[in-house]
């Protein structure tokens, strides 16, 4: 069966482990994406996208599938409580003064109820997340 | 020139500053590679396809198209510079994926938050006014 794929890349003038701090750090995903990633980064192990204010509310789990810093970074995606799991691969490559990082997610059902969320959810992430690095600030997106 | 010249103006400075573009000076060749490449019909059609289709091969994209395949290759590859375009390779076949990430920094650039619903449903009008004449 054919499942969808959805790839977004981004150019950051940066480091890739500044990049990668930026996708890990609580005290920098809750500047640029309103959430953090906890987990303890084991392959294997449980990680959960959480609400950065008081409820701390899991807004998407999965288990980590591959921890290599600072260049890739393979996750399942699932939304709590449902049947679905995605993919996540994030790959961060030095290019020439610059990083590129790429976002693939996929092994999404066609149709999947994931696939608004992904193609809203990630542009606004990457685009932040770089100003973030570049100007201090994020944007005003999760404001 | 100008433009320094006016930097010097006390009062001046702090609000010219504050301004994304001249916080972003490693942008402007981003923005205008996305802009050059987003200027040609043949290439927006292209993104057309990518976004009906993701995934698809050179040969793929060339099909029902009336483009030698050497401009395609070289569309694509402009699209690729923009970084409108991902490529992702499977084994020997390079598949092509419309990026949405530079348009949706120009759409941060200039659309406030506050006036995104508003937009939204001027084109839900526009749309149903437009769809209605049609029929």
């Amino acid at each position: 069966m054919a499942s969808e794929r959805f790839v977004y890349v981004t150019y950051i003038a940066s480091t890739p482990q500044k990049v990668w701090d930026a996708l890990l750090k609580g005290e920098v995903t809750r500047q640029y994406w309103g959430h953090e990633n906890v987990s303890d980064w084991k392959p294997g192990s449980r990680w959960q996208h959480v609400t950065a204010d008081a409820e701390r509310r899991v807004r998407v789990e999965g288990e980590v599938v591959e921890f290599t810093p600072p260049e890739r970074l393979v996750l399942t995606w699932r939304d709590p409580g449902a049947a679905e799991r995605t993919r996540v691969t994030l790959t961060i490559e030095q290019v020439g003064k610059k990083v590129r990082l790429t976002v693939l997610h996929d092994e999404l059902r066609p149709g999947s109820d994931m696939l608004p969320k992904i193609s809203e959810g990630w542009p606004r992430v990457v685009s932040s997340l770089k100003s973030l690095l570049e100007t201090g600030k994020p944007l005003d997106t999760w404001s | 020139m100008q433009v320094f010249a006016c930097l010097s103006i006390p009062g001046m400075r702090k609000s010219l500053l504050a301004s994304p573009a001249l916080e972003r000076p490693a942008s402007a060749a981003e923005i205008d590679r996305v802009f050059k490449a987003l200027a040609d019909p043949s290439r927006r059609e292209l993104l057309d396809r990518l976004h009906a289709r993701a995934g698809q091969t050179l040969g793929e994209l060339c099909e029902g198209l009336e483009m030698t395949r050497q401009a395609v290759a070289q569309h694509l590859q402009q699209l690729e510079e923009a970084n409108l375009i991902a490529v992702q390779w499977e084994g020997r076949a390079k598949r092509h994926f419309f990026n949405p990430v530079p348009i949706h920094e120009i759409h941060e650039r200039w659309i406030r938050k506050f006036e995104r619903d508003r937009l939204a449903a001027l084109r839900t009008l526009k749309r149903t006014l437009e769809g209605d004449s049609d029929g």
